[in-house]
């Protein structure tokens, strides 16, 4: 059977598709049907001639064999250092494999592949960061990933995520009429405490366009509330574009070249329709790294920046906090000893690591860094989409062994973690391994410590 | 037979060595492509240059990165062997009386007892890479029988060199191996993993970009290597 109903080399651009993929439970049937799937192996290769050029066939050509980059991985160092789990044996082994055999390869090594590049690789690009030639496995598996979506071997949640950007504009179905009745519920619901709080939609020229993660109006609407609360209290002229307000990319972590470019463009688009000054996105690393840093070069634009100058959320609340629109009461500091989780997506590969050690300062009495920190510290162990991955989930949770750890050497007990994913799998570490630790975003900490001025409170009655 | 390699074949093998890393150089460059690697090469370019410039200096620093810091060991092993491999042959006095004889030029030369005191240190620097492939498990796991091929290759000029000029057995085999493997080195550094001579720069030019223009350099005072 060259391919399945479900597990074939077609996108998911209709609701029909996404349904019948949303309705096989756990992906039983897709991942059946995936063993059975043919290989193009004609096209693979002219791919491969096409698109891994100069720099991906040095990088292949010139390693070393050293091993300088085994300590770097965090999958290498949570799974008692097999040697399998070496950065440059993974590629080696997949993508160096692949050029070696001409693309002729079958259904078994596309497996291997796809298992390789999802579950033991959650392209951190740190090992890019050891190795003396600047080899960027990270880069080289998101590249892999590419192959594998073309190929249809993909995880399930992530051909259902790309495909959700298709047709949504976001990783989840959130309708524009969705997103603009949680703005406005959401406004109206906080209105009692917050006089005068609003989430404008679609006005044009403000001075911050905000956009948001797809999981924040479907799961935590209060987050979104929360933004306008920081927002209000800080006096900026802010909006929200009522299409093109969706930040992630599953496609990204899918391989789905295409959705990643309708995505990026859909929030350039509202940046171009609304003329604001400037895009904030929320606290999300994944999301940034997609529609900020990558973005421009799906979306082909030659500056290789966004239309308008884009910030993450922690660039924002660093300025709020140093020009005193939001003014942290120092008896509400946080006392207890905190560390702070930097992602692999805003910090190593955007470089905001002074903006997360700026609030910190202002917020925090005993401010811990884990070891180490940084552009060098290690990713959470969820991310790449790994969080999302049921086939993958126990190689997952081995892999947040090494959070853990670092977690537990701070002695901290509250990890502040500005990034969906991280915290995401900071939450499950906890769950599994009980640590007894919490933690938490930056919005829920800096409204339980800001001070409010006197206007904006409401007037007893 | 002396004649023969030292006169057509030397200038073969320092013609392939030239062309060839002539033809990589321009390759990598005609292969690199601003969309796909997602780096704006040609726009940011202020960025980019520092990026580069700072992506190489760190990495050519001893102990100058996380990384080289993190494996002091093996740093010292791989400095030690490739400072070595380029000072000795260029600064070697016999070297220089053969440049000053055909080419009516020389370098400064390093006094002889050091020039062979970096001869065997490089030999054993080898020789411990090789423990060290075989011994670590993560290490082992990549090596290749290529990758020991091509450490011959770098060492044979020096081992060969050494016995010919200590008159170990017949000085004439050992002076013509010396000179053939020598021509050998030349000839594989464009065409074998040896390419790192130029691509390292290349490739860590490469990354020191993508750094220095996408991943935050824009926004920082550029990447803690």
């Amino acid at each position: 059977m060259p391919e399945g109903i479900l597990c074939n080399k077609q996108i998911v651009d209709t609701k029909a598709k996404l349904d019948a993929l949303l309705a096989d439970k756990s992906g039983k049937q897709y991942y059946a049907e995936m063993k059975q799937l043919d290989v193009d192996t004609k096209a693979l290769w002219a791919t491969l001639q096409k698109t891994c050029k100069s720099r991906m066939r040095t990088w292949l050509e010139i390693c070393a064999h050293c091993g300088m980059c085994a300590d770097s991985c965090f999958f290498y160092l949570a799974n008692n250092r097999d040697p399998r789990q070496v950065p440059s044996y993974k590629i080696q082994s997949t993508l160096g494999e692949m050029i070696r055999r001409k693309g002729n390869v079958d259904n078994d090594f596309m497996h291997m592949v796809m298992d390789t590049a999802w579950a033991k690789c959650s392209c951190c690009n740190r090992c890019a960061t050891y190795c003396p030639f600047g080899i960027d496995m990270g880069v080289m598996f998101g590249y892999v990933r590419g192959l594998c979506f073309a190929q249809g071997f993909v995880p399930w949640e992530l051909k259902i995520g790309s495909g959700m950007h298709r047709i949504y504009n976001a990783q989840m179905d959130i309708t524009t009429e969705d997103w603009v009745d949680t703005c406005e519920w959401m406004a109206e619901e906080y209105e009692e405490d917050w006089p005068g709080l609003e989430i404008p939609v679609d006005k044009h020229n403000a001075d911050i366009m905000y956009t948001v993660n797809a999981r924040e109006p479907k799961h935590y609407p209060e987050d979104l509330a929360e933004a306008a609360i920081l927002f209000h209290i800080a006096g900026e002229h802010w909006t929200v574009p009522s299409q093109g307000w969706e930040e992630t990319s599953l496609a990204m972590f899918a391989g789905d070249w295409g959705a990643c470019k309708i995505q990026v463009e859909s929030v350039y688009a509202a940046m171009e329709r609304l003329k604001p000054k400037r895009m904030v996105v929320t606290e999300c690393g994944h999301a940034y790294r997609a529609t900020v840093l990558e973005g421009p070069y799906w979306a082909g634009l030659e500056s290789g920046k966004t239309p308008i100058d884009s910030f993450h959320y922690v660039e924002w609340v660093a300025e709020a906090l140093r020009t005193g629109k939001l003014k942290i009461d120092p008896a509400k500091k946080i006392k207890e000893p905190v560390t702070y989780q930097d992602s692999c997506n805003y910090v190593r590969n955007g470089g905001l690591g002074d903006c997360a050690r700026e609030i910190m300062s202002y917020i925090a009495e005993d401010f811990r860094e884990m070891t180490p920190c940084r552009e060098h510290n290690f990713c959470c162990g969820g991310g790449g989409g790994l969080n999302g991955i049921g086939r993958y989930r126990q190689e997952r949770n081995i892999g947040l062994t090494v959070k853990r750890d670092q977690i537990l050497a701070t002695g901290a007990k509250l990890v502040v973690a500005p990034c969906h994913n991280c915290w995401d799998a900071i939450r499950d570490l906890e769950e599994i391994y009980k640590i007894g630790i919490r933690w938490t975003f930056l919005k829920p900490l800096l409204l339980s410590m800001v001070k409010v001025p006197a206007h904006l409170l409401p007037k007893d009655e | 037979m002396y004649e023969l390699v030292t006169g057509p074949l030397a200038w073969i093998a320092f013609g392939i060595f030239v062309l060839g890393l002539l033809y990589r150089l321009v390759g990598y460059i005609r292969g690199l492509n601003w969309q796909m690697d997602r780096v704006t090469y040609t726009v940011n370019v202020a960025y980019g240059v520092k990026g580069a410039l700072r992506s190489i200096f760190y990495w050519l620093v001893p102990f100058g990165t996380r990384s080289w810091r993190f494996y002091p060991g093996f740093t010292i092993l791989v400095f030690v062997f490739h400072i070595c491999l380029l000072v000795t042959p260029v600064f070697l006095k016999g070297h220089n009386v053969l440049l000053l004889e055909r080419w009516g030029f020389s370098l400064p030369t390093l006094p002889e007892g050091l020039a062979d005191a970096m001869t065997v240190t490089l030999i054993a620097a080898a020789v411990f890479i090789v423990l060290r492939r075989i011994a670590l498990p993560e290490v082992r796991i990549l090596t290749k029988p290529y990758d020991y091929l091509v450490l011959a290759i770098a060492v044979a000029p020096f081992l060969t060199g050494f016995l010919a000029y200590h008159q170990v057995g017949s000085y004439n085999f050992w002076i013509v191996a010396h000179v053939l493997s020598g021509e050998i080195m030349l000839v594989a550094i464009p065409f074998t993993k040896l390419s790192h001579f130029l691509l390292f720069f290349l490739s860590r030019a490469q990354l020191g970009m993508d750094y220095g223009i996408k991943r935050g350099g824009m926004k920082n005072k550029g990447m803690a290597w």
